[in-house]
């Protein structure tokens, strides 16, 4: 066990992970999923918050398995390797808020991470800017932390606080298999289903969810995190997280080619547009809100699975701002931008510059 | 004497930049961390050891973890 616990901690353990993501999130695309959508954290929480009628937008409503399986293979690895451990209470308001206008961000480019970067490894031109987004962000978020700022200290609580995020989760799951997806259907029960567009495309339940808890499991294990990733190579010119990064869009890249799902170009990618001053402006904004959050929608829900309470906090910010985000039109589709989605992507800067520069108290 | 940085409770990258402000202040002797994640442990030996401090110790005190990196 030790041996183990040691390997996922090296580089070649880190590379493993990236590469699984890499192999995995293209084949979940040939077993049903969305293309270059085979797994995207903001995607697939945007698609639950429809399942469960917060948004109405029909063509992105479904319980995505992927995203219970993250949570819960976090948490088995977190309890097998005795790591598991409830803390909280580290301005969960302020993760709340970074959560909503990080998903803002993301549906303004129209992905997190993740999906950014297989989105360029099946092809797709327009993830460049996206890319380049996040790297501004996240850079701008690195002045922020060297010049002090955090968001002070959790505190261990009761272990209650951090099965709260799973059994969630849980919850979803249960509502799944109470009111399964009827072909035709856009309801079942208290649940949405798309019938056409991206929510209405999935892998089976149990191969999303298997593949889910796979990757939950083993992203716990190697802290696996595309944000810190960028992040730690910009503030300490370390490549550990990246070459994880790395590896998924090798991986995601060489999977698309021997699955015929490469497609090079810019016009008409699979739900992406091609308006590269949006695609890079969100995914700044996001890029910015997970630096100043400490992860990336994926490492959040990771960390929740192992206790983390405020990184619960986050997740549930970006379920809501999911909702926020398609009741107001500041989501993007094939078609463009949303009505109201620059005046969003201008005020979660605001709002991420505000927090930024007002919590600069050293830690006590 | 060696200085203590307390990084308990502070979320990713603050224990790794903490320790990198007082390595860089400090340029040598002890320096002892205390984290209370697995997570943290890890970035704080990593980063020390990519900046030539040695892992002196790294113990577990129940809720949290003392690290002890050295230079000479």
């Amino acid at each position: 066990m030790p041996k183990l616990v040691q390997f996922f901690a090296t580089r070649w353990g880190i590379i493993l992970v990236g590469a699984f993501i890499g192999i995995f999130a293209p084949l979940l695309q040939k077993w049903g999923n969305p293309a270059n959508m085979g797994v995207c954290v903001a995607c697939f929480e945007r698609d639950i918050a429809g399942a469960l009628g917060l948004h109405r937008a029909a063509v992105v409503q479904y319980i995505r398995p992927e995203i219970i399986g993250f949570v819960f293979g976090s948490m088995i690895a977190a309890y097998v390797f005795k790591e598991f451990r409830a803390r909280a209470g580290s301005a969960p308001i302020v993760r709340f808020v970074l959560g909503v206008f990080a998903m803002i961000g993301a549906l303004v480019f129209l992905g997190c991470p993740w999906r950014a970067a297989l989105r360029l490894a099946g092809g797709d031109g327009n993830a460049i800017f996206g890319l380049l987004g996040l790297i501004a962000g996240i850079w701008i978020g690195t002045l922020f932390l060297k010049a002090d700022y955090n968001l002070g200290r959790s505190q261990a609580t009761h272990t209650t606080v951090g099965w709260l995020l799973p059994l969630t989760m849980l919850g979803l799951l249960a509502l799944m298999l109470i009111f399964p997806q009827v072909p035709g259907q856009d309801k079942s029960g208290i649940l949405f289903y798309s019938v056409k567009g991206p929510g209405s495309m999935h892998a089976p339940l149990a191969v999303s969810l298997v593949i889910g808890l796979c990757i939950g499991f083993l992203a716990q294990r190697s802290r696996f995190c595309t944000m810190g990733a960028i992040r730690d190579f910009v503030l300490f010119k370390q490549t550990h997280l990246l070459s994880g990064f790395v590896a998924l869009v090798v991986f995601a890249f060489l999977t698309n080619l021997v699955l015929g799902q490469f497609h090079p170009g810019f016009e008409k990618q699979p739900v992406a547009h091609t308006m590269s001053l949006w695609n890079f402006a969100g995914m700044m904004l996001a890029g910015l809100a997970f630096a100043l959050a400490g992860g990336c929608p994926g490492r959040q829900l990771f960390l929740a699975g192992e206790g983390d309470g405020d990184a619960a906090i986050f997740v549930m910010g970006m379920i809501v701002g999911a909702a926020i985000a398609h009741n107001f039109g500041l989501a993007s589709s094939p078609d463009g931008i949303g009505p109201y989605g620059i005046p969003a992507v201008i005020i979660g800067l605001l709002v991420c510059f505000f927090i930024g520069f007002t919590m600069r108290r050293k830690p006590a | 004497m060696s200085t203590i940085v307390d990084a308990r409770g502070l979320s990713c990258p603050q224990p790794v930049l903490l320790t990198m402000n007082e390595i860089k202040r400090a340029g040598k002797g002890e320096i002892v961390v205390l984290v209370d994640t697995d997570t943290s442990k890890e970035n704080v030996s990593r980063a020390a050891e990519s900046k030539g401090w040695i892992l002196k110790s790294v113990e577990s005190e129940g809720s949290f973890y003392r690290i002890t990196i050295f230079k000479d």
